[in-house]
């Protein structure tokens, strides 16, 4: 069944989306503010960083991946990815352009501090690596009965 | 508030990143030759097979795919590397390719374009003879 590709989902991506005009429109060119281990922009492979009250959910975009040579660990709220994307080079060919990454990554990825690093969880679809890091239950936000 | 004003955006002297909400990313290709023809592999993470539209129109390759991406209700975007979910390139063919018979297969989010060359465009070796 395919459903329809400018439906629902996509609209949920939009946030994305907006993030990235809202931080262009603030900081302009000169770029916001970047976290102390964050990487260049263009750097492989690009993830992307979202929050609700239950969970933060981390999006690798990486093709080709060999998730045998994945490790990811996390301390506290610090979650690092170590991996490796070697594509398949035919030998004897001759070629004219090699655009895709090869070698090894590292990222360290800082997170907020009521992430639970006991209860994380990865699924690796269609290239695209997706953990979802649930929050403690403490600081999920509760409704206070006015009496 | 709106999104979809990408003119008054563009006035007001912001990225031009603001201008077009749904600027397709343009995939990071390998494109190798061997004697019996050209292969193209594309970088299309998050594409699955039913979203991937290739397509020859003369001498023009295109490859189209929309990502889809799982995001829970509500989420408020922390770090965006990644503002589309489209993906598109075009590759112009040479005559001696044969763009009808070009096979396609997509794993773990990278596609392959095998595009054969023409049968009496194979190689052949000349024979250089004596004078």
């Amino acid at each position: 069944m395919i459903r329809n590709p400018g439906g629902f989902e996509n609209s949920l991506f939009d946030e994305f989306r907006r993030m990235g005009q809202e931080l262009d429109q603030l900081f302009g060119s000169g770029g916001w503010p970047s976290g102390i281990r964050s990487v260049a922009r263009g750097s492989y492979p690009p993830i992307n960083i979202g929050s609700t009250p239950e969970q933060i959910d981390i999006y690798l975009f990486a093709a080709g991946l060999d998730t045998e040579s994945l490790d990811l660990s996390m301390q506290q709220n610090l979650l690092t990815i170590d991996g490796e994307r070697r594509p398949i080079t035919e030998e004897g060919a001759d070629y004219f352009r090699k655009e895709r990454y090869d070698g090894a990554f590292h990222r360290v990825l800082s997170l907020p501090d009521d992430v639970d690093p006991d209860r994380v969880d990865a699924t690796y679809r269609d290239g695209l690596l997706h953990i979802t890091i649930q929050r403690r239950e403490a600081s999920r936000p509760r409704r206070i009965e006015i009496r | 508030m709106s999104e979809k004003t990408g003119v008054t955006a563009a006035d007001t002297g912001v990225s031009r990143e603001t201008t077009e909400t749904e600027r397709p990313i343009r995939p990071p290709v390998d494109i190798f030759e061997d004697s019996t023809g050209i292969t193209v592999q594309a970088d299309m993470p998050g594409v699955s097979r039913d979203r991937l539209d290739i397509h020859v129109d003369n001498d023009t390759l295109s490859i189209e795919g929309r990502a889809e991406i799982p995001v829970p209700d509500g989420m408020e975007a922390l770090h965006a590397d990644v503002r589309s979910t489209r993906y598109k390139r075009s590759f112009t063919l040479s005559s001696e390719l044969d763009g009808a018979s070009v096979e396609a297969s997509l794993n773990d989010g990278v596609l392959t374009l095998r595009i054969p060359r023409r049968e009496e465009h194979k190689p052949r070796k000349i024979e250089v003879r004596a004078g």
